[in-house]
């Protein structure tokens, strides 16, 4: 192919390989993507579902992480081959998008590949294939909207969206603390959501990390919590009805953007320059003091002079505050951000109930944390563990959790989970086969084999037999019409998912299935891939 | 390759490994229990110490350390294993947080994952291992708590608890034969923070020479420092100046300044503006009237000279700690702008005695009877620099388990009772638990007897027979026995005066839990291709 013959049956080169180009074609280039991609969704597929074990992750520096989470996984293994690299990026916009099931979705993908693979091996044509899939994803979705429940999120105290909560937290290793962690994500969730808009910044909720102590040292502070202290020892640690002065330049003489020199030729000029410099640093404070502040939080350094006058004038004051933190308070405290001394007026002032100095452990790490804010609308969530890598992953669990709970306020509808509402899917795509008269029917009925493959994975985990349970599951589902009989991975003696209370959002599960039939289908149209050899 | 033929096509880069199932879990257990054993032998008062020697060259490679510090010896360590460098995490955690049982906590993980492993031998799988495990660790808990006693932060009762926690710590270490001493040292050194848990405030000095026997605890606050050449050595009834100034030269803040002059004459009239500068002022600080001037920063020689005229004691170069502690004792105000001298009664710091004392062959500046009591000095002595650092982290470990304890205040009887009732707690409930879940609790309460069965070995005692008349011990009820290392017996905790901080206990039992879990639940290793490092 990369030689071909022009009308004189002279031979021209159309691609220069010559032994440096790696080249792969037709069926070979199928397989061998096919192939790489299953090979990072059979990693995945043992992290699926509340049994399912976690992956020991070595970086390039000899860092390790220990992580259930799929987008973090597949990030984190450095993943070289192009096509396997699709994968990665699926497994990262669900994560982008939803939040959760990033494990789901490659594992889907997986499984939608492998039934490709026999297709293929059949002789149909990969676009028939892709055509069929695409076919009976519409199907699918169409049939989780039917299934799907509205629930109350106001009711009992915000039950459901525990549950929720806790159906996502429930194959972490956090899993064991799942309840009470699920309550400090969505109290912290509720905290800062519009409800009338149904949304949801979840950069107000911040979550920080301290190694030390154990999972359930876990805490909710509606507040902010800053890894500062005060800038001097002397001041007071804490600071009851706090009016909060938020600055962004710093307690220096000032430093213009523009070029100049002050020359010094005289003595007296000498002398004049001294005083105006000490005046400065009397003028910044008085400023402050003046607005009525009682407290000032600086997103740049002090000079000591300055950190002084402010002990002096008992104005207790925190420097390096990063920019981000700024903000938060900002948003939290009704202040507004001062960029220059002579702007400060008391209107612009934040309130706080509390700022407090709290102290760590014995190795003398402070922190601050802002309590009672005037507008509490941002919240931290203080992640204490054994170490550092359950700290992590503690982390990744509840930032999943919080993302569940901001897709049921935007939309409350759910589906159940332990696999019933894949299950229910295939079932009701197995039916529309039967009706599609042309070569796809083998596709969609493929795409029913790939959807069961979920539940069956699920149960694989668990230590149950997978053939038997789905089976069973399936013909409750259909002599039942129940779609809410899936895999019983607890042992807790019910099939309902309903009875087990295990909650998924219907816009995860939506989203997982068309990603995963997307990156299939794009997969399926690679026919040719061409590579530098030393890649 | 798979069925068909195909040759499987490589996913992750080059050099980057991935190991799956079996092999992964038996390369974690490898490396966390070996980690485990390697710092086993330090446990217990009988326990042994290690060298570590640094490698690599260069002068400072040479120096070893000599330690029986758990986590002193992990963080040193390189490892490969990921495993091990989790059980190496939590015991810099456990030093952060508590201080001490750096070594318990590691040796409990993988005691764990020991155990675990022989269940996995046994078919069971890992989440059935985490579930018991859990139930386990939760009974632990609770018995732990419950044996624990709580004692009136005042009432003499606590204060022989703090003196016997401290015993107990140090009994481990390399000062064991002085521990009576010790201990009444670092309780008192304690009791002095007044419940405020900054360790800031008690300063460690280190001079080699003398004996372990010749160090004490300082009423007063010891400055590693001198006076000033030309000052008075002993200033009674001191008024104290703090300050954090620059005494070199007063730049100038103001940016983009330069001095440009054009003639001789100018540069001596800048000189001397400078000069008066500097007069102007030493002449403010003088307003306040002190005794005494400390400064964090250097002090040149003119501005020194004029205070010195002034009759002023002048120490200079006081590193930050130093002055946040002088601050701190004399109760006086870090100085940097010196414009308010009516605030001079506020800001000054009182102490009646400042003297220049000798400690072996150095020479240190004692403040006696500062008007805060807060801060205090252990001036440590000892044959060599190794000894000295040993006995400070030794010192440093009781001194952090002590501030727990007045934190906490809860108690719990040591000599491994503890262990044993948790353990015995864990037996009961295995009995009642129905399913797999059983065997994982009573794996679990054999690891934790596994602590006071090394204690034994480390002693060079019948471990087996030990532990099992322990056991029988509590049974009958005895809830005050434990181990009598210095006879190889089972003895009264109350009597031999064997306690330990429950918030120790605590930490260690949940941070080994949680990591042996962390590690049990992995199925996959992978290993990232090494970043590529220029060869220095």
């Amino acid at each position: 192919m990369s030689l071909a013959f022009d009308d004189y049956g002279r031979p021209y080169i159309i691609l220069r390989d010559q032994g440096q180009k790696k080249r792969m074609k037709g069926l070979e280039a199928y397989k061998s993507n096919i192939l790489a991609a299953k090979a990072v969704a059979n990693t995945l597929s043992s992290s699926l579902g509340p049994k399912g074990m976690d992956k020991m992750l070595v970086s390039p520096d000899g860092d390790v992480s220990v992580t259930n989470d799929g987008a973090t996984i597949v990030e984190k293994m450095e993943i070289q081959h192009p096509t396997a690299k699709l994968l990665v990026e699926l497994s990262q916009s669900q994560d982008a998008e939803i939040g959760d099931g990033t494990t789901g979705v490659v594992v889907l993908a997986g499984k939608l590949l492998e039934q490709a693979l026999t297709l293929l091996d059949k002789g149909i044509h990969p676009l028939k294939i892709s055509d069929g899939f695409d076919r009976a994803c519409d199907v699918a979705i169409k049939h989780l909207e039917t299934i799907s429940e509205e629930i109350d999120i106001q009711a009992n105290e915000h039950e459901a969206l525990i549950q929720a909560a806790c159906t996502a937290l429930g194959s972490k290793v956090v899993s064991k603390r799942k309840r009470e962690l699920g309550k400090i994500a969505v109290t912290a969730v509720l905290d800062v959501a519009d409800l009338a808009r149904r949304d949801v910044n979840l950069d107000l909720i911040k979550i920080q990390t301290k190694t030390g102590g154990s999972v359930e040292d876990t805490r909710l502070i509606s507040g902010i919590l800053i890894d500062k202290d005060m800038s001097h020892p002397q001041m007071p640690k804490e600071v009851n009805d706090a009016r909060i002065c938020l600055l962004t330049c710093p307690f220096e003489p000032p430093k213009p953007k523009t070029k100049h020199n002050i020359n010094i030729s005289s003595a007296e000029d000498y002398k004049k320059l001294y005083q105006q410099e000490q005046q400065y640093f009397v003028d910044m404070v008085k400023l402050v003091k003046a607005s009525g502040a009682n407290i000032a939080l600086c997103q740049w350094g002090f000079d000591d002079e300055a950190n002084h006058l402010l002990l002096q004038n008992e104005l207790p004051a925190v420097r390096w505050v990063s920019g981000t933190d700024v903000e938060l308070i900002a948003m939290a405290t009704g202040a507004r951000i001062i960029p220059r001394f002579q702007e400060i007026t008391p209107e612009k002032l934040g309130k706080a109930g509390c700022v407090k100095e709290v102290q760590f452990g014995t190795s003398n790490e402070r922190m601050l944390v802002i309590e009672n804010c005037q507008c509490t609308k941002a919240v931290t969530i203080l992640i204490r563990g054994g170490s550092q890598m359950i700290v992590d992953e503690a982390k990744r669990s509840i930032h999943d959790a919080i993302c569940v709970i901001r897709n049921l306020i935007k939309d409350n509808r759910i589906v159940y989970g332990g696999g019933s509402a894949e299950l229910a899917c295939a079932i009701q795509v197995l039916q529309y086969a039967d009706e599609v008269s042309s070569v796809e029917q083998y596709a969609i009925r493929s795409f029913a084999d790939a959807l069961e493959g979920i539940p069956c994975c699920l149960a694989d985990n668990c230590g149950l037999n997978p053939i038997t349970s789905v089976a069973q599951a399936k013909s409750r589902q259909l002599k039942e019409n129940n779609p809410r009989i899936g895999i019983d991975c607890m042992e807790l003696g019910t099939t309902d998912m309903k009875e087990q209370r295990i909650y998924e959002t219907l816009s995860s599960k939506k989203q997982q299935i068309q990603l995963a039939t997307q990156v299939v289908k794009m997969i399926l149209k690679i026919d040719d891939v061409i590579a530098p050899d030393d890649y | 390759m798979d069925i068909v033929g195909n040759v499987l096509p490589q996913v992750l880069k080059d050099e980057a490994t991935e190991d799956k199932g079996e092999m992964a879990r038996l390369q974690s257990f490898v490396g966390a229990i070996a980690v485990a054993d390697l710092v086993k032998t330090t446990l217990g008062p009988k326990g042994m110490d290690k060298i570590l020697k640094p490698t690599g060259p260069g002068q400072e490679m040479t120096h070893i350390t000599v330690t029986n510090d758990g986590a002193t010896i992990l963080k040193s360590m390189y490892v490969e294993n990921p495993a091990a460098k989790i059980l190496i995490e939590i015991s810099k955690t456990q030093d952060e947080e508590v201080g001490d049982g750096t070594t318990t906590v590691a040796v409990l993980a993988g005691e764990l994952l020991r155990e675990g492993e022989k269940l996995i031998q046994k078919r069971i799988h890992p989440q059935h291992v985490i579930a018991g495990w859990r139930i386990a660790r939760d009974v632990a808990l609770k018995r732990l708590r419950d044996i624990s006693t709580e004692n009136d932060i005042n009432s003499q009762e606590f204060h022989d608890d703090l003196v016997k926690i401290a015993r107990t710590t140090l009994s481990s270490k390399l000062i064991t034969t002085d521990r009576d001493y010790f201990a009444d040292l670092c309780v008192k050194a304690v009791l002095r923070l007044k419940g405020s848990s900054n360790l800031d405030y008690i300063q460690i000095i280190k001079l080699p020479g003398g004996t372990i026997r010749d160090s004490y605890l300082d009423d007063g606050f010891i400055l590693k420092k001198q006076i000033t050449i030309g000052c008075k050595r002993r200033i009674e009834n001191a008024k104290i100046l703090v300050a954090n100034t620059a005494m070199d030269y007063d730049k100038i803040k103001i940016y983009g300044t330069k001095v440009k002059v054009n003639s001789m004459d100018k540069v001596a009239e800048i000189e001397a503006a400078e000069k008066e500068k500097m007069k102007h002022k030493v002449d403010k600080i003088l307003k306040y009237q002190p005794t005494v001037f400390v400064n964090r920063q250097l002090i040149y020689n003119y501005p020194e000279q004029l205070l010195a005229d002034s009759g002023i004691t002048v120490i200079e170069h006081a590193d930050f700690e130093g002055m946040e502690r002088v601050a701190a004792a004399t109760g006086a105000e870090i100085l940097s702008t010196f414009d308010a001298p009516e605030r001079s009664q506020q800001v000054l710091g009182h102490c009646d005695l400042i003297e220049e004392i000798m400690i072996g062959e150095e020479k240190m500046i004692k403040f006696t009877g500062c008007k805060k009591n807060e801060a205090c000095t252990i001036v440590l002595r000892g044959a060599s620099t190794h000894i000295l650092d040993e006995v400070d982290r030794s010192i440093h470990d009781a001194l952090c388990v002590l501030i727990t304890t007045v934190k906490n205040k809860r108690v719990v009887w040591g000599g491994g009772n503890s262990e044993m009732q948790m353990a015995a707690a864990c037996e009961e409930e295995a009995k009642k638990v129905q399913g797999k879940q059983a065997f994982a609790i009573e794996a679990f309460a054999r690891a934790l007897r596994q602590i006071p069965t090394i204690i034994c070995d480390n002693g060079g005692y019948d471990s087996a027979e030990l532990i099992q008349n322990f056991k029988v011990e509590l049974q009958k009820g005895n809830q005050t026995c434990g181990l009598n290392m210095t006879d190889g017996t089972i003895g009264n905790m109350n009597e031999l005066g064997v306690k330990e901080c429950l918030r120790v206990k605590e930490q260690a039992l949940m941070a080994a839990s949680e990591a042996a879990e962390l590690i049990m639940r992995v199925d996959n290793i992978v290993k990232c291709a090494p970043r590529k490092r220029e060869r220095a």
